[in-house]
């Protein structure tokens, strides 16, 4: 795994995360807002389209559960989260940016 | 609902505050932080800002019933109950009672990824749910710019910090924001301080000529009138303490009262009453001219009407002024076991002058003296300039006044130099000047003493020799001689001449007396024999009247009988011859 220092949003990653057999996958919301429905929204036709059958998406309201935000140190909603075989990714935002979102599925190399 | 009043001191009619409980934060202030509102809290790396938010918080949950949470972005919860724990305070045990909510925000920026507009709700519902746990009233956020080295878009990042001060003001919940000062023209290093608009406060960590003092500056303070200097601020294991430069104005009460001085003659050069309760004394003289030793006797005496006094021994340990003072008759001792007199030497170089002064007050605060001795305020020159020393003096003295404590500061005067010049301008603060010095004649050194000045009271305008004796300072007597005051030898053969003098006249004066006895004496005498002249003359006198008289009337009966033996007329004789007879005497 590469370290913090050594690489930026720009720099291209190296070794490629080994894939998982079923992505496990946890999107933390805070209520129904127009975010995370449009964050639900792009991670379905997502998963539908790169991982038809492999996947499995966990939706948390953090409105009902204020504590899992504590717990799982969620700041910014909406977050993406990623259970990979060696590591946890995550990603924030309403994954409107499809090609970010496979870099952190592990599904697209960059550059 | 009672808790919340208790805390709002109306101190201001336009503006509700929170005590914060640092002491001497809520003078400045003038009565705590904008309540229900954020206040930034800004300086370098290690000024003492996380230090500040916990105390504000402890201080808010123990003192004025307002429970608090602290969002940490930066410490963990351990190293932040560990770090508290030097102050003294008990995080955890807080925590249990539910009036503290410590909550560790951690994001590590290799696990994030952006992938379009986000938001912070997920921070604004653990801040709303840590302050529903506890019905917290305070809030600290430390240090909540860390999010900008952590999470991307600083758009979207300052828009969200805006939105959450705007929601804490609407929660009504005072706020302390901490921010990283790392340059001296900016406030913080994201800007957020134009968010905060009602209160800002600087800390600031200096070193100057090797010594360190913490700095705090109320930058601005919104519907408030707060003090705009520099206060040094100190902390320590009982938490931070700010210390007002000075009061804002001069409005301490002065006490008519007065206070022996524990010498019976220099109360009597001080119109017989001694210092009055409340002032400053500046005692000042070159080395072993007696400084000590006099505030020794101020203080013994002190401690004799059972009021409490505290010694600043600042060039002699404790145990070293007891000595010495056991030395001149004065045991100090009893006081310090009953708790009358408390000791506390500390060399100033240790900790710079500011800090000097705080545990001044620290110390000051807590055993709330009458007396206070600070011995010998000189050294403090040393590990300062005399501008610093000057100002720290002006605050401790008008401290001191507010308090109503008297207080005297000995002060060393080089040896050689104007006594009266060296002090000019620290002995304008002071209400009562003494001068010590040694008066050096005929080969000798000898101490003396003077009240150089007393505001508001007669007082002695002699120099007066005193010794030191086993039975403590002894002022003498008076002689002046050509040369002004006699002292030592001088004053001693002045005293012989003056003794021989009165031996003279002593026996002048019996001689008189024993020259008018023996006037008297002949007086008498010859009285006596002029006595016994006169006696014998008078009886002499006496005999020749009775003879006469015998004569006289013998002389009578002759003629009767002549007359009876010529017959003639008895009764002519009888009635007319002893008329011519006395007649003729």
């Amino acid at each position: 795994m590469p370290t913090a220092k050594t690489r930026t949003r720009t720099q291209p990653r190296k070794p490629a995360p080994r894939k998982p057999a079923v992505w496990k996958l946890r999107l933390y919301v805070a209520g129904q807002t127009p975010k995370s429905i449009r964050a639900f929204a792009n991670l379905k036709v997502l998963c539908e389209e790169r991982l038809k059958g492999r996947y499995q998406i966990e939706v948390i309201d953090l409105l009902e559960h204020p504590h899992m935000a504590r717990g799982d140190q969620i700041v910014a909603v909406p977050t993406l989260e990623i259970k990979l075989p060696q590591s946890v990714q995550r990603i924030i935002g309403d994954l409107s940016n499809t090609d970010r979102v496979l870099v952190g599925l592990a599904l697209q190399q960059v550059g | 609902m009672t808790q919340q009043k208790k805390a709002r001191r109306p101190s201001s009619k336009t503006l509700p505050k929170a005590l914060t409980g640092i002491q001497g934060l809520d003078e400045i202030t003038g009565g705590g932080l904008p309540s229900g509102r954020p206040t930034l809290v800004s300086g370098g790396a290690g000024a003492g800002k996380t230090m500040f938010g916990l105390e504000f918080l402890v201080r808010g949950a123990t003192q004025y019933g307002e429970p608090g949470v602290f969002m940490s972005f930066e410490e963990t919860i351990p190293d932040l109950t560990k770090n508290a724990a030097s102050l003294g305070f008990d995080l955890g045990r807080l925590v249990a009672e539910k009036k503290l909510f410590l909550d560790h925000v951690a994001i590590s920026r290799h696990e994030i990824e952006e992938t379009g507009e986000y938001d912070l709700d997920g921070l604004f519902i653990r801040i709303a749910d840590a302050v529903k746990r506890v019905g917290a009233r305070r809030v600290v956020l430390d240090t909540i710019e860390a999010l900008f080295g952590e999470l991307p878009n600083p758009g979207i990042l300052r828009a969200e910090i805006r939105r959450l001060f705007d929601w804490l003001k609407q929660q009504g919940l005072t706020t302390i924001i901490t921010a990283e000062r790392d340059r001296p023209d900016k406030l913080t290093r994201h800007g957020i301080e134009e968010f905060v608009s009602d209160c800002v406060i600087v800390l600031d960590h200096r070193i100057r000529e090797e010594i360190s003092t913490r700095r705090l500056r109320v930058v601005k303070y919104r519907g408030s009138t707060h003090g705009t200097n520099e206060y040094p601020f100190l902390i320590d294991e009982h938490g931070i303490s700010v210390l007002p430069i000075s009061s804002l104005g001069l409005d301490h009460a002065a006490p008519a009262a007065r206070m022996s001085t524990g010498i019976d003659r220099l109360d009597g050069m001080m119109g017989g009453k001694g210092f009055y309760r409340g002032s400053s004394i500046l005692m000042s003289g070159t080395s072993g001219t007696g400084k000590t030793s006099v505030a020794a006797h101020f203080v013994d005496a002190a401690c004799r009407r059972g009021e409490r006094c505290l010694y600043f021994a600042i060039e002699e340990s404790p145990r070293q002024v007891v000595r010495n003072m056991r030395s001149i008759g004065i045991d100090l001792e009893p006081w310090v076991r009953k708790g009358l007199l408390q000791f506390h030497a500390a060399r100033p170089t240790y900790g710079g002058i500011e800090e000097v002064l705080l545990l001044t007050h620290k110390h000051i605060s807590s055993f709330q003296p009458s007396v206070v001795v600070v011995d010998p305020i000189t050294t403090l020159l040393m590990v300062s300039t005399l501008n610093e020393v000057r100002s720290m003096l002006t605050r401790l003295v008008d401290f001191l006044k507010t308090q109503e404590i008297t207080a005297i500061f000995t002060s060393l005067t080089a040896a050689g130099g104007d006594l009266e010049a060296n002090e000019a301008d620290v002995s304008s603060l002071m209400d009562t000047w003494l001068l010590l010095k040694t008066i050096e004649v005929g080969g000798e050194r000898n101490r003396a003493l003077y009240v150089l000045k007393s505001r508001g009271m007669e007082h002695s305008n002699q120099i007066r020799e005193f010794v030191l004796t086993n039975d403590g300072l002894r002022l003498l007597d008076v002689y002046l001689g050509p040369e002004g005051v006699l002292t030592g030898a001088a004053r001693m053969s002045q005293e012989g001449r003056e003794k021989a003098a009165g031996t003279f006249r002593r026996q002048q004066l019996e001689g008189r007396g024993r020259e008018l006895d023996r006037k008297r004496q002949i007086f008498e005498a010859r009285m006596t024999m002029l006595r016994a002249e006169f006696e014998v003359e008078e009886e002499i006198i006496q005999q020749s009247i009775s003879e006469s008289k015998l004569l006289d009337a013998e002389l009578l009966q002759d003629r009767g009988q002549m007359v009876r033996s010529r017959e003639a007329d008895t009764s002519a004789y009888k009635k007319v011859g002893s008329a011519p007879a006395a007649r003729e005497r």
